[in-house]
């Protein structure tokens, strides 16, 4: 974690490498214990994503899925080792930075609990845009207002705005609220959209019809996809399925350790 | 953010409004105890104006000023009217108003003295009493009556009365051979001159005329005309309120009265002797504030608590609020927010509480102690104590604030249930 005197900016991605330009995200030599922990619960020697691709992780659960998506997210900081998002390492970016930098750059769906119960279906979607001013601006790139674009993801959601906008998000079936998630993880257009375990509360048939949804928009919007999930059998639709066991040299060691986190 | 904040809470509604409703119910109470507290000493120091000396038999000078003043409690005994023309005589003696304490009229004192009273007598900021009808009494049975007497017993200008004596509210021995009338009614005053009911020293003479040994005299008594033709010469009252010619000369008439050979009596000096009160009733004061203090600090716990126990099941708000790009300074500030409506709600609510509660309360205390407690905007002090809470109540917030903060770098985008 040494600084570098070419320190770059949070908000001005780097893209002068061609490393830069083709890789959305790049893992080198991390390594992240849990607090004191002697043992790493992840070590990932060499681990890339290229730009628009649609990338499937799998991995049990405890594994370190959860941890890993941290990491990319700029939450967690590795012990050692180098994350590049986008253009920017990671480890020179100040705590509130990358706080910053995660809205702007990253679009999050979880598996539940995604939406805040008590704010409007738009309010929701619209949130990140009340944190990233880049974000916000990105959403009206397309000379459409806020409100415009947020019905626009909506309707691409195939949800229908004019029913639902004003409504709190407590009043949608599970369904409903992972889509209104997905729009808001792609509103303002992130490079980088990370979905964790986003269908395992849906079932099978709305499972195909809402990857389907995720991959168009997320293409629409030009935004590369990590998709985190235990199911196997949704790997086929992706570009790319990668098993965390294999990139992940402590797993033989810490899964066990990982699940008394 | 306070948008978030604000919907965030809605969300919550009950136990928001029941960290509300206490720090309302707290703000109330200690408002409310505060402004008792400065009405009634208000109301006390308002009463008594520009007299120099109360004179009354000697006992304590706090009962001497309650009961002469104040119309609280009972004298011991009298001074005879050969001291009252003793004192009157001294040479630096501007004025004296006799009072002669002992009678009631359905619950209301009946206060003998003279027109000296209505002449000399001061209150608040050096007013003098003055009439809102009728005139003084000229009459042996005439009488002159406070606003509060009149407005409560409904009497006008010209009404008979009947005094009994003693001065509960059921008296044993009525006066009815002598009915007194109305001559006048007195503005309201705030003080308890408005409870009063004034009578001429003859007029109280004339009322025990027939009265010997705790019973009135059998038979039909003596007729208001004899009265009237019988020379009435008063042979005590309960106390004398002074004015002296030159406040330099208060001290040495007070020794004189207090040396005074043909009998023992006590001059005090009003504000010496409120001091003397006040000296007295802080204990209490100072025990109910406390009390106060603490329902305060009991009801910003509960707002603590309140938002410490939403904490937990709020860790998946906090981490969805983290992945669309808050920080933790957001959340602490979301939390901070959130205490802050809270606190500034409750003080809201509690002012609005404490105004009706002085509204419905004052008619009570106004009708049982005679105390004045109107509705006024907030004090200084007052405002201080709100300015108090509400910045305790940021206190109280900010320790969930920084839990919250805390957490929120630990859980980072985890969902723990």
């Amino acid at each position: 974690m040494t600084p570098s005197p070419t320190m770059r900016s949070a908000n001005t991605p780097v893209n002068g490498t061609r490393d830069s330009a083709q890789t959305i995200v790049q893992l080198k030599d991390v390594q992240f214990a849990w607090g004191n922990h002697a043992q790493p619960v992840l070590a990932i020697d060499d681990f890339s994503i290229s730009r628009g691709e649609h990338v499937f992780l799998q991995g049990s659960s405890g594994s370190g899925k959860t941890t890993l998506l941290s990491l990319i997210a700029a939450v967690l900081s590795p012990q050692s080792g180098e994350i590049i998002i986008d253009g920017q390492p990671l480890a020179l970016l100040r705590r509130s930075q990358r706080d910053q930098f995660r809205v702007d750059h990253i679009g999050l769906v979880f598996q539940q609990f995604n939406l805040l119960p008590f704010l409007s279906v738009a309010d929701n979607v619209q949130l990140s845009c009340r944190f990233s001013a880049e974000r916000k601006k990105r959403a009206g790139s397309k000379g459409l207002s806020l409100d415009q674009e947020t019905d626009r993801l909506l309707s691409a959601m195939r949800l229908s705005p004019d029913e639902i906008r004003h409504r709190t998000t407590s009043e949608l079936s599970v369904g409903q609220q992972q889509r209104v998630a997905v729009a808001r993880a792609l509103i303002g257009q992130p490079p980088l959209v990370i979905a964790d375990e986003p269908t395992s509360s849906l079932d099978s048939d709305s499972r195909e019809a809402f990857l389907e949804l995720l991959f168009s928009e997320a293409d629409t919007a030009g935004s590369t996809l990590l998709f985190v999930s235990h199911d196997a059998s949704l790997a086929d639709s992706f570009d790319r399925s990668i098993n965390l066991s294999e990139i992940n040299t402590a797993a033989t060691r810490s899964v066990y350790l990982g699940e008394l986190q | 953010m306070i948008s978030v904040a604000w919907k965030s809470l809605r969300s919550r509604w009950s136990t928001a409004l029941l960290a509300l409703l206490a720090i309302a119910m707290s703000v109330a109470l200690i408002l409310t105890v505060e402004k008792i507290r400065r009405d009634a000493r208000t109301s006390f120091t308002q009463t008594v104006s520009g007299t120099d000396l109360i004179i009354g038999a000697r006992s304590g000078s706090v009962q001497l000023l309650l009961y002469s003043v104040f119309r609280i409690g009972n004298a011991t005994s009298n001074i005879s009217w050969e001291s009252v023309e003793d004192i009157k005589s001294r040479n630096a003696i501007d004025w004296v108003i006799p009072l002669s304490l002992g009678d009631s009229h359905a619950g209301f004192r009946v206060l003998g003295t003279n027109l000296d009273y209505f002449e000399h007598y001061r209150y608040a900021d050096k007013r003098a009493l003055s009439l809102a009808s009728g005139k003084h009494f000229d009459d042996v049975f005439d009488a002159v009556i406070g606003s509060e007497v009149a407005s409560q017993l409904r009497y006008e200008v010209g009404d008979n009365i009947v005094v009994a004596h003693g001065t509960g509210s059921v008296a044993l021995v009525e006066h009815d051979q002598q009915p007194f009338t109305v001559s006048g009614i007195l503005e309201p005053t705030g003080t308890p001159v408005d409870r009063a009911i004034h009578v001429s020293l003859q007029g109280i003479e004339a009322m025990h005329i027939d009265w010997r040994n705790g019973a009135t005299v059998k038979g039909e008594g003596t007729s208001a005309e004899t009265i009237r033709n019988m020379e009435l010469k008063p042979t005590a009252v309960t106390a004398l309120l002074v004015g002296l010619k030159s406040r330099a000369t208060v001290f040495r008439e007070q020794r004189a009265i207090n040396t005074y050979r043909e009998e023992p009596l006590l001059a005090i000096l009003p504000g010496v002797a409120l001091q003397e009160l006040w000296g007295l009733v802080s204990v209490a004061e100072n025990a109910l504030m406390i009390v106060s203090v603490f329902v305060v600090i009991a009801g910003l716990v509960n707002l603590m608590s309140v938002l410490l126990s939403g904490l937990n099941e709020r860790r998946r708000e906090m981490a969805v609020l983290r992945s669309v790009g808050a920080r933790p300074a957001h959340v602490f500030l979301l939390l901070c927010i959130e205490s802050a409506l809270l606190a500034i709600g409750g003080i809201i609510a509690g002012l609005v509480l404490h105004y009706l509660i002085v509204g419905a309360g004052s008619f009570y205390l106004q009708d049982r102690f005679g105390l004045a407690v109107p509705l006024t905007l907030p004090q200084q002090a007052d405002i201080q104590i709100l300015v108090g809470v509400a910045f305790a109540g940021l206190i109280a917030g900010m320790i969930p604030a920084l839990q919250a903060y805390r957490k929120s770098l630990a859980d980072g985008l985890s969902q723990k249930v």
